[in-house]
């Protein structure tokens, strides 16, 4: 604040980048790109990356199995905004006109997006009660384990003592578009397939209150009390915090924002299938954090921007120069090869290097470097027995 | 078998009963709750109660040897080696391709299949079962030198992360290699009854015995081994302290390379039992069968050998059991709710080693 180059900095960039980001959109269809159903996808995934940063980058508390919150999310919106429960016929501030007469259950995705979040942080906290107490490595197989056990259930939950609670691999479809009442524009009305531009200004709104709750919460008591906890359990409890609700705030909060972008993932694919939340989803999630860099907001937001623009732009395209090239050279095995079906060595490779090189991310958080970095020296004592 | 089997189960809930805290308690009465439906099972139909044991002790068997790797490499660097299970699945590969005869396009071979003559199929399976153990041994110990050492005195969960890191890069050598479709393996052990001419209600086939006849001898060796040999001794004394045991001369890198080398071995041997035994492999086989070995090793107690044969026996059991009488299909569900349920209310596990529990260590 001192300096016009500092608060520059602070405010200048941030509002740079908004005002980029809303006028994304006309940028779009200015230059024909086309772009916008992959960056509204990109977009979720940094609200995903934002709430697992909460568990893995300020608390320090290693989630394998987020994928779960993002599931149970898009099943809250399956449930209760599609034709799902076709025995009952209930519906509540539904955007979609005829909803009165529909099958199901139509509720407002509004409505429905807190409830994701709610169920999501109530689930964070089912599991996280149990498992806090856990040293961190056992901590994350349990959350592998719940993470692996949610999309299962959703697998078999289309026979639940003869109830079809999930619809299985099927999946539920036809989810309600979400919609404005009161909006003169139908298309804010009722979302549509084709004008994506409601969908794009929703997930932006969306992902600037996450940034902002973020960035909020790292910098209040409770952001302060996760970074002690993460360096010093021991010294962190000796100095009065409470090392339980301090962790079940982490996960309840991360899980919230994993329930949001469930929610909306949802109601934008309009169909989920409970392959879509495999464990290779969490990996991604914790790919984007751990690249980015743990604990930096703006790291975690460009390591999910990277690599589903990897998963998306890049990696299509080496795949199409590859197959020019075995092309020229005669070489069927080049010319075939399907280079996105192997993102996950990428994945994979990125974890590795990561953390053989570069712990702390791309743009690093400058307390988690000092941690990470510290083992490089000597004491590690600590670190080895894992005693406190 | 069936009344040995309860029996076991009974010793470690009176075990729990001393311990006698809300939750101890509720668990004995549930474990003892499903004892008892599973006991009128064992009444009512004693035939088909008992093949679904033995099917269980030889699942048992394959997922023990995975477990093996886990709580050797956990009992010296407290690392979950979380790349195990996909080098499993390598060895799975490896033994379908040495079957096979050719490699990266190289006949060596003809085929060795279930046309092929008695001692041929002898030899390949034998053949197999080494070189999945050499190459797996290998790859082991390679990851170990390529992503953990250089990290060793980093946090411990920079070290999983890049352990879960390796098991994609492993998953996906597998997706490169053999593609995403499952993989046949040729059927060399015999599918039929051994007790067909005694009785009708038990089956216990030739392929039960043959991965019971691989695993004993491994696991007897692997007894020896860790022993009464000189490095079987040192990998004992670094698990207990390195720093201690780098003074009185013991190297210690060299060791826990050694801890990698045997988990990778008896993985390999796994995973070709596992493809023999099971007639198909897939590349992401290792996430489910490591975990449920994982779940085995926790649940003997990580860090302890006999706990991770004990562990893997009742976790096939378990799996077995659930496949016969809830059904197949939440059979992962069980398994990994074990897996949570051990790690949070018993996390030094039946027979107990290291407490996962902070500040618990007791060392």
């Amino acid at each position: 604040m001192a300096s016009p180059g500092a608060s520059l900095k602070r405010f200048g960039l941030p509002a740079g980048l908004i005002l980029l980001a809303l006028l994304f959109p006309f940028i779009n269809e200015v230059l024909g790109a086309n772009l916008m159903f992959p960056v509204i996808v990109v977009a979720v995934y940094v609200m995903l990356a934002l709430g697992l940063n909460i568990v893995v980058g300020f608390a320090g508390l290693l989630d394998l199995g987020f994928v779960a919150f993002y599931a149970l999310g898009a099943y809250v919106v399956g449930w209760f905004a599609s034709t799902h429960f076709s025995g009952v016929n209930f519906s509540f501030l539904s955007a979609l006109p005829t909803s009165g007469s529909l099958p199901g259950i139509h509720v407002s995705f509004w409505v429905l997006l807190l409830a994701a979040g709610a169920f999501a942080a109530f689930w964070g906290v089912i599991i996280g009660a149990p498992t806090l107490r856990l040293r961190g490595d056992y901590l994350a197989i349990v959350t592998l384990g719940f993470g692996e056990i949610i999309p299962r259930f959703f697998v078999n939950g289309d026979d639940i003592f003869g109830y079809n609670l999930t619809n299985g691999t099927v999946g539920i479809k036809g989810i309600d578009s979400p919609g404005i009442p009161f909006v003169p524009s139908r298309g804010w009305q009722q979302f549509g397939t084709l004008d994506l531009n409601p969908w794009y200004y929703t997930i932006l709104v969306l992902v600037l209150v996450t940034v902002f709750v973020n960035i909020r919460l790292r910098d209040s008591r409770l952001g302060r009390a996760w970074i002690a906890v993460r360096e010093d359990e021991t010294a962190a409890a000796a100095m009065g915090v409470n090392l339980v609700t301090t962790k079940l705030w982490a996960y309840a909060l991360g899980a919230t924002f994993g329930g949001f972008a469930g929610a909306f993932y949802g109601a934008f694919i309009k169909s989920i299938f409970p392959t879509s939340f495999s464990f290779n989803v969490s990996v991604l999630i914790l790919c984007m954090v751990v690249l980015g860099g743990m604990g930096n907001i703006y790291g975690v937001i460009l390591g999910a921007i990277i690599l589903q623009g990897t998963n998306f732009y890049l990696l299509p395209q080496i795949n199409i120069w590859v197959h020019d090239i075995g092309t020229a050279l005669s070489s069927p095995f080049l010319a075939n090869v399907d280079i996105p079906k192997y993102n996950y060595f990428l994945f994979g490779a990125i974890l590795v290097a990561m953390m053989l090189l570069r712990p702390e991310g791309i743009i690093p958080n400058r307390q988690r470097q000092e941690e990470l970095r510290e083992g490089d020296e000597d004491d590690s004592a600590t670190e080895i027995t894992g005693a406190t | 078998m069936a009344t040995t089997q309860e029996a076991k189960t009974g010793g470690s809930t009176l075990e729990g009963l001393r311990a006698s805290s809300w939750s101890s308690r509720i668990a004995v009465a549930i474990i003892a709750a499903l004892t008892v439906l599973l006991l009128v099972q064992a009444v009512r139909e004693p035939g088909q109660f008992t093949s679904q044991l033995l099917i269980g002790l030889t699942n048992g068997a394959i997922i023990a040897l995975i477990a093996l790797g886990y709580t050797l490499v956990y009992g010296i660097i407290e690392l979950i080696n979380f790349a195990h299970g996909d080098n499993f699945m390598i060895g799975s590969f490896v033994g379908v391709t040495v079957l096979s005869g050719t490699f990266l396009g190289l006949g060596f071979f003809a085929p060795i299949d279930a046309s092929s003559g008695a001692a041929l199929k002898v030899f390949g399976v034998l053949f197999a079962l080494v070189v999945a153990m050499v190459v797996c041994g290998l790859v082991n110990v390679g990851i170990e030198r390529v992503a953990y050492k250089p990290l060793r005195n980093s946090p411990r969960l920079a070290v999983l992360i890049t352990a879960i890191g390796m098991s994609f890069i492993l998953q996906n050598v597998g997706l490169a290699w053999k593609d995403a479709s499952q993989i046949p393996f040729p059927s060399l052990v015999s599918n039929a009854n051994i007790l067909a001419g005694v009785t009708d209600e038990v089956t216990f086939r030739w392929k039960d015995l043959f991965v019971l006849a691989v695993t004993v001898p491994l696991l007897v060796a692997l007894s020896y081994f860790i022993r009464s040999t000189k490095q079987g001794k040192a990998m004992r004394a670094v698990a207990q302290d390195k720093e201690a045991a780098a003074m009185m001369g013991i190297n210690v890198n060299r060791t826990i390379s050694v801890a990698f080398l045997l988990g990778g071995i008896l993985a390999g041997a796994s995973g070709v039992m596992f493809g023999l035994f099971n007639g198909t492999t897939v590349f992401d086989v290792g996430l489910r069968q490591g975990l449920f070995a994982f779940t085995a090793a926790v649940l003997g107690g990580i860090g302890n050998l006999t706990g991770a044969v004990v562990g893997g026996i009742l976790i096939g059991i378990i799996g077995s059991m659930t496949d016969q009488y809830i059904g197949v299909r939440w059979t992962d569900i069980v398994i990994f709710t074990v897996l949570i349920l051990v790690l949070v209310f018993r996390p030094r596990g039946l027979l107990g080693d290291r407490s996962a529990v902070q500040g618990g260590g007791g060392e």
